[in-house]
């Protein structure tokens, strides 16, 4: 079972890719492919890679909002007894996929970027330390939470068509005894400069620091007359402000050269540049998995080699 | 108003990490451990809230933890009240394949919490070596408290947190929630405060780290290590060979190709 995923009346493109998982390990293990839609039972044409479409309405599900979710989703699971359930490894997934796995007792990986059955099986590849480490896990027992980082899989195979049969559930009692509400929703702030639709960008990650080593980069993204952004350590520490953070959650790029500096690529991060069509990354570890998805690679110092770009690009 | 902030350290990213020899575990013999950034973010987002409406910070370790003391006295130091660390109370000792697990380490908080109640427990989002899930939740779970995660900021008003909980794309919701509360904090309002080593080491003199012993109770099915590995990184990008200078001619020659540098 995936758990769907919607904004403004769209399901996400996480949520088809999670339907084209969900429907060949559901074919490995001979079961069904079920998608737990809630808030929105009018979104389920969308989700037409599924076999079969969970739906639950309520007032309190057309926008997320972490407690009744979590006990409508309990209440799906309870009925439905999946053998996996499936959530995006992002604000819901960091949010209620814990809470699941002990309030459904089941075993949980996260952020996890390969999922197969093996022998009968469900093993899982997770990454921690920044996408450093990749563990193999395997979840033992009758059922399964994992979170899958976004990208890990295609979405086209979500997609096929096919009309998925509805079936409504009652929303549980208590959620219209909530402990919190939703107050006001805010839209993204694109800032001074919108970095989604940069032509290049310079972009600069931990590796950069301090605050006073940023004059250095700052310099390089002048010289080359386009924006400087970066990962999220240099946004936590307040040296660029939050319209400029490349990532899951900051902003999706997709410029034609993104030069990363000093940037080990987080898997939050990597999400976010998957659409760049050329990185360039420098980093002191050779082991950094920015080198995984970059074209192409230097582990000279930043420190060295970005005064002679601006040099060079001055001319 | 009483706020727990749990804290511990996580290995260095800048540094390369080892694994142990049948590859299940990492080999911590040699890391350097830093505190972890999202709880230091929860830190200042806690100070933030004492600074504002006063209330009491109660920084929480546990025993087992590499470098608790370091950073428990530098939680003192940076404005925190009382300095806790937690023991099982049949002294084994607590270990995983990534460090001391989640779910061990969310049973002796827990415990801790149910002897002494917290308004608000404001938790890193996640950790680097997480595992097995994030802690927020998994307590909250435990407790019966209501949760939110990847917040960007937390404000009471009256019974209630006010918390402004971040979604990919810069996209956000403001939702208020019955206290008492879990939260995972994301970013804080305003980047962590830095405690000057004068004041840690005062801390150290005159600082109290208050042990506690917590009775672990039993956990259920959690996923099975079969084997660690290091990100594999080769054959993707073709590494440019030289030093700086010559590096940069190539980047160079790479944006000229694509019109991005004039001439």
């Amino acid at each position: 079972m995936v758990l769907a995923e919607h904004t403004g009346g769209q399901v996400s493109d996480g949520t088809h890719e999670l339907i084209g998982k969900a429907r060949e390990l559901a074919s490995a293990l001979g079961g069904l492919t079920e998608v737990a839609l809630l808030g929105r039972a009018d979104l389920a044409g969308q989700l037409c890679g599924a076999d079969v479409v969970v739906a639950v309405d309520h007032p309190a599900l057309s926008e997320y909002l972490p407690e009744a979710y979590e006990r409508t989703l309990l209440e799906v699971l309870a009925q439905r007894s999946p053998r996996l359930f499936l959530m995006s490894n992002g604000t819901v997934g960091l949010d209620l996929a814990a809470a699941l796995s002990v309030r459904w007792d089941a075993p949980l990986a996260t952020y996890v970027s390969a999922l197969e059955i093996d022998e009968g099986a469900v093993t899982a590849t997770a990454q921690i330390l920044g996408g450093k480490v990749l563990v193999d896990v395997e979840l033992p027992g009758e059922r399964g939470i994992v979170t899958v980082l976004g990208g890990a899989f295609g979405a086209e195979a979500g997609q096929s068509s096919g009309d998925a049969e509805v079936v409504h559930l009652d929303p549980p009692a208590g959620l219209d005894a909530p402990r919190m509400s939703l107050r006001q929703v805010f839209e993204a702030d694109r800032g001074d400069v919108d970095i989604s639709s940069a032509e290049m960008l310079v972009s600069v990650g931990r590796g950069i620091e301090s605050r006073d080593n940023m004059e250095i980069v700052e310099e390089l993204a002048d010289a080359l007359g386009v924006p400087l952004s970066a990962s999220r350590p240099v946004v936590d520490a307040g040296w660029l402000p939050k319209t400029r953070q490349v990532g899951q959650s900051g902003v999706r790029v997709k410029p034609r050269v993104y030069l990363a500096l000093g940037i080990s690529g987080a898997p939050e991060h990597l999400e976010g540049i998957r659409n760049a069509e050329l990185i360039i990354a420098c980093n002191t570890d050779p082991g950094a998995p920015i080198f995984g998805v970059a074209h192409y690679g230097t582990t000279v110092d930043l420190f060295d080699l970005v005064p002679e770009l601006v040099g060079k690009v001055r001319g | 108003m009483r706020i727990v902030v749990p804290m511990k350290a996580v290995p260095d990213l800048v540094e390369e990490i080892e694994l142990n020899e049948d590859e299940t575990g990492i080999d911590s013999e040699y890391l350097t451990f830093v505190p972890g950034e999202w709880d230091s973010q929860a830190l200042e987002e806690a100070l933030l809230l004492k600074d504002a409406i006063g209330a009491e910070v109660v920084a929480v370790g546990l025993a087992d933890d590499p470098e608790i003391d370091q950073i428990l006295y530098t939680a003192l130091a940076k404005g925190a009240d009382v300095a806790v660390k937690l023991a099982d109370a049949s002294g084994a000792a607590l270990s995983g394949p990534a460090g001391i697990r989640i779910s061990d380490r969310v049973a002796l908080l827990a415990g801790y919490l149910q002897a002494q109640p917290a308004d608000l427990v404001i938790s890193g989002v996640q950790s680097a070596d997480d595992l097995e899930g994030q802690l927020p939740p998994t307590l909250a779970a435990l407790l019966d408290l209501p949760h939110v995660s990847v917040a960007a900021s937390v404000e009471v008003d009256g019974d209630s947190a006010i918390v402004r909980q971040e979604f990919s794309g810069g996209r956000s919701h403001e939702l208020q929630v019955n206290m008492p509360a879990v939260i995972g904090v994301q970013s804080a309002r305003q980047p962590p405060r830095y405690a000057p080593i004068s004041r840690i080491k005062q801390a150290m003199q005159t600082g109290e780290l208050t042990e506690v012993t917590v009775s672990l109770p039993a956990t259920g099915e959690r996923a099975v290590v079969r084997r660690m590995h290091r990100s594999e990184t080769n054959g993707q990008a073709e590494m440019l060979t030289g030093n700086a200078g010559a590096v940069a001619d190539q980047i160079v020659a790479l944006l000229r190709a694509r019109g991005l540098v004039k001439g």
